[in-house]
């Protein structure tokens, strides 16, 4: 049964054309900013008759992120979930419960070790030994420890898997942490936003099926593809910044007339994300063309180092000049903005991250 | 005797766990336990109130927008701001497409399989299945070629060895009624759903820049600028075409597939029809005013309690009615657990005293969830599109009256089959196509408003905190897809002071009070029939058909002394 690896023939078995595969791939290596001359080669790594297997963890999280990956248009969910992994474990969808849940689960953990997929969703408190969420009796730091560290790489979706979300938030009443935190040494990528932006996390999963390896990330462990340019750089919007043409009451003829958010709190100038381009939901809007300003949800720790959200970022370098990430990261250093958000803005490209080939504990 | 413990219940947002104790075959006694806790309330303090929408928002995902919408109008009702007609509209036009999309998901991805055997439709004929959606609807994707299409995919998935989500389903399961040929066609709607949901949500990113976690939201209104002559207008005449498109979309999905596809599974369970009922004690806070904002009565969701099965009363709702209970809960009560607190001098102080983990059992005699037990009048009542539409139908609301009678005409039923499992199912379907209805009203209104120049989004008059007062206090209701929820603020010295929120799920899935008397899941599965424990999908089918939100219903309670002499809803 799994011996077919004949393209074409696994290709019909699943009823996808060619056609339709080869529109997929191109459209993630756009996502993913490779050239076309991979395309061969993801097109063999997507159509392999024996799926990865994939096993969607939800710890202190509010499945919005679950929610977010069912909104992916390119690919559709149903060809991720049936055609591209094996999706084998996400409590939101999968359909069996309790015992019959928590034994696919063992299963993957045990039969599939080293070559699975966990995708996280959700924080992970890890105050008062761990009480505040259990799953099956058992807490969420010892599932997220057996989970990930047996498994080939895990890829943290949404802001509270990244770095524990709003939980994190003063006073963290349950010492919430991001898995970097929480499990130190594993094969990590953190997908930030609030919700993850499923073309990214698609654009991911693809990756590691094509290359066997994450994308290059930056100093907080995000993919450079999505999270390298400032938005404020890529924002529609710019023109009017520059021009210094803002919107200085919800709703007066500034607001109307699509005029920059910066003056209503827009965090755009101090976050680095591909909202304005990869946008949401099949490339319909981002917050910003709905009228409302950035909170910097991709951003490391926004809830407390990106709010008060309606006030406006103090000291933006420049009227009409351009500046790098890290330029701007300098300019709010003497800012009211608390100091840590002048780490997030100094994007310090590193490589994609050494980590042990073989899982460092047993079961 | 024995304890059977499902952990996690899947297929619902968030961490529910359900003990049940089985004699002969039946559940002769369940506990419902919610096992995470998070604490916004507690992190919102000392916030700017006008962005703890944005946080609150984040207490679910799944039901995105109700806390949104539920925070803004706490605010606005704590500062006494009233809010502009667009934003209203735009706000229902949100809130509305939540309900009907939640609800779709809800059915098709987070309860079908509980009904809908995928292994059984393999052995379906698509053309049988073909004859059969003809014969209950007129949506186009019909043909025989199309289900043997949907059928060879479902043979691909199970033949790869590799079943994916379907791994861990009880196929084969005595329990599973359907002919294979409804199967098959349950299941290509499922598929067709899946489609259909990230494509119609796309009203969220028009209006909110996306979907999960919309970013349109203002105290004094919405972000959506409106311009008939702006191109860069948020709400503008091309928008209203795109707006247009999805409203539609909603209908056709709704009536086409979602109804049709209710009214023919129903008949192969009538069983359930006299199965999970639970309380027989409904509350609904109404919602969606059409004409009066002032009078609840006028709601779409019209405002009301029908207690012990009786619909020819509805009582009107005393939100001083409302207490919380946490002598089964990880929380301590000053004064003790005897007593319920009003929300408005409710307090918490979370202290875990389950077993330490890792753990095979609760001890449910003593504090078992982190949900606490919120109580109407002293009474469990149930929340939701059942109660919702128990208390239109006793109020006399004339779509819901329609579309009851209409659908128990059909399934050749009386009322009172509402009162269990596919009670719930069918009344959270009516409601979706009632509210699909009345999407195309609010946009109307929106359209016309924008074509007469009538584009006031936002009333300015207290986003300055400069003018508010020292002190003051708020509460927003909503009926959100799941049932009613309220959102309670006090505001001092410019900021929260205190921050609450009651929702549905914890008044459904809490646990049982000083008196014993059982939360509304609790209450439903008593003499549910488990043919084997180790695949309990009959359990799944009660608690499913509340659709548990447990995100939501963990929340921490520490709030003052409030007045509840306003109706407020917006």
């Amino acid at each position: 049964m799994h011996a077919e690896t004949d393209l074409s023939g696994a290709l019909a078995r699943r009823g996808i054309t060619r056609r339709q595969l080869v529109k997929f791939c191109s459209t993630m290596l756009a996502t993913l900013a490779l050239p076309e001359k991979y395309l061969a080669q993801t097109l063999n790594a997507v159509s392999k008759a024996r799926k990865p297997v994939l096993v969607w963890m939800q710890f202190q999280d509010c499945s919005g992120c679950g929610e977010s990956m069912l909104r992916s248009s390119h690919p559709e969910i149903a060809d991720i979930v049936l055609d591209l992994f094996s999706w084998e474990y996400h409590e939101l969808i999968m359909a069996g419960s309790g015992a019959a849940a928590n034994a696919a689960l063992d299963r993957v953990v045990k039969e599939e070790k080293g070559n699975y997929i966990a995708v996280v969703e959700g924080g992970i408190p890890t105050g008062d030994g761990g009480v505040y969420c259990t799953i099956g009796g058992r807490t969420a730091l010892d599932i997220a420890e057996r989970v990930c560290r047996n498994a080939a790489a895990t890829i943290a979706v949404g802001a509270c898997a990244a770095d524990g979300g709003f939980m994190r938030a003063h006073p963290n009443p349950t010492g919430s942490l991001g898995l970097e935190e929480a499990v130190p040494g594993i094969r990590l990528i953190n997908m930030n936003g609030c919700a993850h932006n499923p073309v990214n996390t698609a654009a991911v999963l693809v990756h590691y099926l094509t290359f066997h390896d994450l994308p290059a990330v930056d100093q907080h462990n995000r993919p450079l593809f999505a999270y390298g340019r400032v938005i404020h750089d890529q924002c529609e919007r710019r023109a009017h910044y520059d021009a210094g043409r803002f919107v200085t009451e919800w709703g007066d003829e500034g607001h109307r007339k699509g005029y920059c958010l910066y003056k209503m709190g827009c965090k755009g100038p101090a976050a680095t994300f591909n909202c304005p381009t990869a946008q949401w939901n099949d490339h319909t809007s981002w917050p910003i063309r709905a009228g409302h300003g950035c909170i910097a949800c991709a951003s490391p720790r926004f809830w407390d180092h990106m709010s008060p959200f309606y006030e406006r970022l103090p000291s933006v370098p420049g009227f009409g000049v351009e500046v790098t990430a890290g330029e701007l990261g300098l300019g709010l250093t003497a800012a009211v903005v608390a100091g840590v958000t002048v780490h997030g803005l100094i994007t310090m490209i590193r490589p994609a991250p050494k980590y042990p080939e073989k899982p460092e504990k047993e079961v | 005797m024995a304890r059977l413990v499902i952990d996690p219940i899947t297929r619902i947002e968030g961490h529910l766990r359900i003990e049940a104790q089985l004699d002969g075959g039946k559940v002769s006694d369940a506990w419902s336990s919610g096992t995470m806790f998070r604490g916004m309330e507690i992190i919102l303090e000392g916030r700017d109130p006008r962005e703890a929408w944005i946080w609150a928002q984040r207490i679910c995902g799944v039901c995105t927008v109700v806390h949104a919408l539920a925070s803004v109008r706490a605010v606005e009702n704590a500062l006494n701001i009233p809010v502009p007609e667009n934003a209203r509209l735009v706000r229902d036009l949100m809130a509305g497409s939540q309900m009907v999309q939640d609800h779709v998901i809800h059915f098709y991805h987070l309860h079908a399989l509980d009904w809908v055997d995928v292994a059984s439709a393999l052995k379906a004929d698509p053309a049988k299945t073909s004859v059969i959606a003809q014969s209950i609807s007129d949506y186009d994707k019909s043909s025989t070629s199309y289900f043997r299409g949907v059928q060879q995919r479902v043979k691909a998935v199970v033949d790869s060895g590799q079943l994916s989500l379907f791994a861990s389903g009880y196929w084969g399961h005595p329990a599973y009624l359907l002919p294979p040929e409804v199967n098959l066609l349950a299941v290509a709607h499922y598929l067709e759903a899946l489609a259909w949901q990230k494509d119609f949500i796309r009203i969220h990113a028009l209006l909110g820049g996306k979907n999960p976690h919309p970013q349109s939201f203002l105290v004094g209104g919405m972000t959506t600028s409106m311009d008939a002559n702006e191109p860069y207008a948020v709400i503008n005449p091309p928008m209203i075409g795109k707006l247009q498109d999805l409203v539609k979309s909603a209908k056709r999905f709704v009536d086409q597939v979602y109804i049709p596809d209710v009214l023919a599974i129903a008949p192969y369970y009538k069983d359930w029809f006299a199965r999970g009922e639970g309380l027989g004690n409904f509350l609904s806070y109404g919602d969606y005013a059409s004409d009066n904002l002032e009078d609840p009565k006028t709601f779409l969701f019209p405002r009301g309690v029908v207690l012990g099965r009786d619909l020819s009363t509805v009582h009107p709702v005393d939100p001083a009615g409302i207490t919380e209970f946490v002598n089964h809960s990880w929380y301590d009560y000053s004064g003790g657990d005897a007593n319920g607190k009003h929300p408005s001098v409710g307090e918490t102080k979370p202290r875990y005293t389950g077993p330490k983990p890792p753990y095979d059992f609760l001890d449910v005699d003593k504090k078992y969830s982190w949900l606490k037990a919120p109580r109407y009048q002293g009474k469990p009542v149930e929340v939701g599109p059942l109660a919702r539409m128990i208390v239109g139908y006793a109020s006399g609301q004339k779509d819901i009256r329609v579309a009851v009678d209409g659908a128990l005409t059909k399934l050749n039923a009386p009322p009172e089959v509402l009162f269990s499992t596919l009670g719930r199912i069918a009344s959270r379907a009516l409601e979706a196509q009632i509210m699909a209805n009345r999407l195309q009203g609010w946009l109307d209104q929106l359209s016309s408003n924008l074509d007469h120049g009538n584009t006031t989004i936002f009333n300015p008059v207290h986003w300055d905190p400069a003018t508010w007062p020292a002190k003051a206090r708020g509460f927003g209701w909503h009926e959100a897809p799941r049932g009613a929820l309220g959102h309670w603020i006090e505001i001092e010295g410019k900021s929260i002071k205190n921050y609450q929120a009651v929702v549905p799920t914890t008044w459904n899935a809490g646990p049982r009070d000083p008196q014993g008397q059982r939360g509304a899941y609790e209450a439903s599965l008593a003499g549910t029939p488990v043919a084997d424990p180790a695949r309990p999908v009959e359990i799944l089918r009660t608690i499913h058909s509340f659709d548990p939100c447990l995100a939501c219903a963990v929340h921490v309670i520490d709030a003052q002394g409030r007045d509840y002499s306003l109706p407020m809803v917006r």
